[in-house]
């Protein structure tokens, strides 16, 4: 998990740059340094271009030999399908791959959400009180643990086909590593900081908000990233086990008439979403944490 | 009736005496040290000033107003700046008055005129990153400032800076001082620096700690450049090294 979030990074760091945005208050002062900023995030862009060559150059090769050994006739097509036709069946199930994958999207979403907001209470909860953060921390261990894809099957069962047992699959993914991310982030908040503000009369409801909250927020990010791809891995996971429609529910399919193009087009179409919802959650921590671009630049 | 007063403050943590029976003022416009080795209990005693915490005896006064355990009335400034690394310049110093209860635009708004005065213009939407340390420490004093009434605390704040920005600080700083109408008690455990811009010394020490001395030190400031090369400046240094019983 992690290697592909440093991949994605590489992928995604020049064209996070570009649609980097600022509020327009301090655009007046930082006017005089524009022109020599921009020359920084430029010379930064082709860093990220040239670190980036390494990975473009073995992902090129991982497929070139696909591409021969398949092609070469070294693997029969019914057991491995060239990249080729992979693509090709891409193309050709366009439509209905989209549909699907619109279902998987709104399980993952709909999960990730009710995750996050639920990480959100407990986590601030256990903050708030020790003895909570002490009879709860062992369970959150212990439920992570838990093989999700055995308890899947039970989900279905207790839940039906729809969309329930998928969401609440997700739910369970995505919970665990948000809420030990903000438990460690509220924790990482620096006590002098805490004084600091005591001494000045702040509510612990204040203290939250300017101190606690804050210093979690690049914790929170770190766990939603995971919890992004848990979540679209989740869906298709809850997916196999039952369901009228969605990527996974189109997986089983496809595989039971031996389409594996179809079914490798499938785990392309995943990838490619997991990887969008990562980007989408880097961009987010720019726009959230404005200040860690500028510790970066320096 | 002096600024700022302490009167048999005697603070216990977990069974033991921290500092016992501690008397002191700060009359306006004074820069009182307090000095003394580490562990005699100073930062203790800010903990009582400031009202972090509630001392098992003694009251604390602030123009004659009880602020014993208040927290929000005198204002403290450690050595760490913690300017917070996620707002900016002009947030970090105008926090104290959103901790009041003030809404962030009037706080900008109060912050901003004396930006000149801190030596910080052109700093106020830039992040703590981007500030060198004696920028810093500039901006911590100015958050220090808006958020007292007259009255600073400060907990050996430039002991982590180096020697020439320290000189450059504390001759800015008893400027800045006289022009905002700022009060300071400074606890430090460097004797020189003490004797640079203090006008009266407190000792502090033993276990618990009391005060054991009280040196005035009546140089006229602004003080010459080269007043830590009189013979003046060594007598004062000797007299305190003899009583802080320093070989």
């Amino acid at each position: 998990m992690i290697q592909t979030s440093a991949c994605v990074d590489v992928f995604f760091r020049s064209a996070q740059d570009s649609a980097k945005s600022r509020p327009g208050e301090e655009r007046t002062l930082e006017t005089t340094h524009t022109d020599s900023k921009k020359e920084a995030r430029k010379s930064r862009s082709f860093q990220t271009v040239r670190t980036g060559i390494p990975a473009l150059t073995a992902l090129t090769l991982l497929v070139l030999v696909w591409f021969a050994v398949t092609t070469g006739g070294l693997v029969p097509s019914y057991m491995l399908p060239s990249p080729q036709s992979v693509v090709l069946a891409f193309i050709n199930d366009f439509g209905t791959l989209m549909a699907h994958a619109a279902v998987t999207l709104q399980e993952a979403i709909y999960g990730l959400f009710i995750g996050i907001t639920l990480a959100f209470v407990t986590a601030t909860l256990m903050d708030r009180h020790p003895a909570l953060y002490r009879a709860l921390y062992p369970i959150l261990i212990i439920t992570q643990t838990i093989p999700t894809i055995a308890i899947a099957p039970l989900l279905v069962l207790w839940m039906g086909y729809g969309m329930a047992p998928k969401i609440t699959l997700v739910v369970i993914y995505t919970f665990f590593p948000i809420t030990v991310g903000l438990l460690d982030g509220y924790a990482s908040a620096d006590p002098d900081a805490l004084r600091l503000l005591r001494s000045m009369g702040a509510t612990n409801r204040q203290i939250f908000f300017h101190i606690k909250l804050p210093s979690s927020l690049g914790y929170f990010f770190a766990g939603l990233r995971v919890s992004v791809s848990y979540a679209m891995l989740g869906a298709v996971i809850s997916e196999w086990l039952g369901g009228f429609e969605g990527l996974g529910v189109y997986m089983t399919r496809v595989k039971k008439a031996y389409s594996f193009d179809k079914m490798f087009a499938v785990i392309l179409l995943i990838i490619i979403v997991s990887l969008l919802l990562m980007w989408l959650v880097s961009f987010l921590r720019r726009l959230a944490m404005p200040w860690e671009q500028v510790e970066k630049e320096k | 009736m002096s600024l700022l007063e302490a009167q048999h403050i005697t603070k216990i943590y977990d069974g033991r005496t921290v500092i016992e029976d501690i008397n002191i003022h700060l009359e306006e416009g004074e820069l009182v040290c307090l000095l003394g080795v580490s562990g005699a209990g100073k930062t203790t005693l800010f903990n009582v000033l400031s009202g972090l915490t509630v001392p098992e005896q003694g009251q604390v006064t602030l123009a004659g107003e009880d602020i014993t355990g208040k927290p929000g009335k005198v204002s403290y400034m450690l050595q760490k700046d913690l300017l917070l690394p996620y707002k900016k310049i002009i947030d970090n110093v105008s926090l104290p008055l959103v901790i009041r209860g003030m809404k962030r635009k009037e706080a900008r708004a109060r912050a901003l005129p004396h930006f000149e005065e801190f030596g910080l213009t052109g700093t106020e939407y830039q992040y703590p990153s981007q500030l060198s340390g004696g920028m810093r420490q500039r901006a911590a004093l100015f958050r220090t400032w808006l958020a007292s009434d007259g009255v600073a605390l400060l907990d050996e704040p430039f002991s982590a800076l180096d020697t020439i920005t320290k000189n450059a600080i504390h001759k800015w700083y008893l400027d800045v001082m006289e022009r905002i109408h700022l009060s300071t008690l400074f606890i430090t455990h460097d004797i020189d620096e003490a004797i640079l811009i203090s006008d009266r010394i407190y000792i502090i020490g033993g276990k618990p700690g009391r005060i054991t001395d009280e040196v005035p030190i009546p140089v006229p400031k602004p003080r010459p450049d080269d007043f830590y090369l009189t013979e003046e400046f060594l007598n004062y240094k000797r007299d305190l090294i003899g009583r802080l019983g320093l070989p």
